[in-house]
């Protein structure tokens, strides 16, 4: 399986919400155009705590005790490494796809 | 609730006609991101734990509907700080094996 770093420097899973590039915004002055990537950066990273925190708290959380015990705390970390497991498993395997068939739509009618 | 009184008006305070202030566009900018993701993390939690507390909406809250929802939000905090470092870790390693 091709190893494919999903996630790089920017943090995001895929979650097709693509930042325009930094090109026109802020471009006459660098100092704006770094903050505008570090910035996009980090709210890629922040947008995919929230969504992470909501599936994982599905799926890890009973009743909502006193606090947070060790089998919970377990779940949710199993949870964030599965999820980015299965972000870079689709990644792979689309591209697997499209390199055996000429046309996308093809491997989607399968 | 939360009230943006920030706007969107970032040039006023730089006077007729001069360039604006790079640093104080990025703090505005910085002030708005972090209310975008206070809102965001409350309107989340405000989610789960109305799922989680409220069974048959009463007339009121009930005490121990409101026991439950505190409870809930210090726990939907834990869960997102775990959530938040699980992920932290994963990008260092991600990084580091590239």
């Amino acid at each position: 399986v091709a190893r494919r770093g999903g996630f790089g420097d920017t943090g995001g899973a895929g979650n097709g919400m693509d930042s325009p590039s930094a090109a026109g915004l802020g471009s006459a002055d660098p100092q704006l155009q770094r903050f505008i990537e570090v910035e996009t950066q980090k709210q890629r990273f922040q947008q995919l705590v929230h969504q992470m925190t909501e599936l994982c708290w599905e799926k890890c959380m009973d009743k909502p005790g006193p606090k947070l015990d060790s089998r919970a705390e377990t779940c949710f970390v199993n949870c964030v490494e599965r999820f980015i497991d299965t972000s870079q498993f689709i990644l792979n395997r689309l591209e697997q796809t499209q390199k055996s068939k000429s046309a996308f739509s093809e491997s989607l009618s399968d | 609730g939360m009230e943006s009184g920030f706007g969107s008006d970032f040039g006023s305070g730089s006077g007729g006609g001069g360039k604006l202030d790079p640093g104080l566009i990025m703090e505005q900018v910085k002030v708005q991101i972090a209310v975008a993701n206070a809102q965001e993390l409350l309107q989340r939690m405000t989610d789960k734990c109305f799922r989680k507390c409220i069974g048959k909406p009463g007339g009121s809250l009930d005490n121990s509907e409101q026991k439950c929802i505190a409870m809930c939000m210090d726990r939907y905090m834990d869960s997102w700080n775990t959530v938040s470092r699980a992920y932290n870790s994963r990008l260092q390693r991600e990084r580091a094996n590239m």
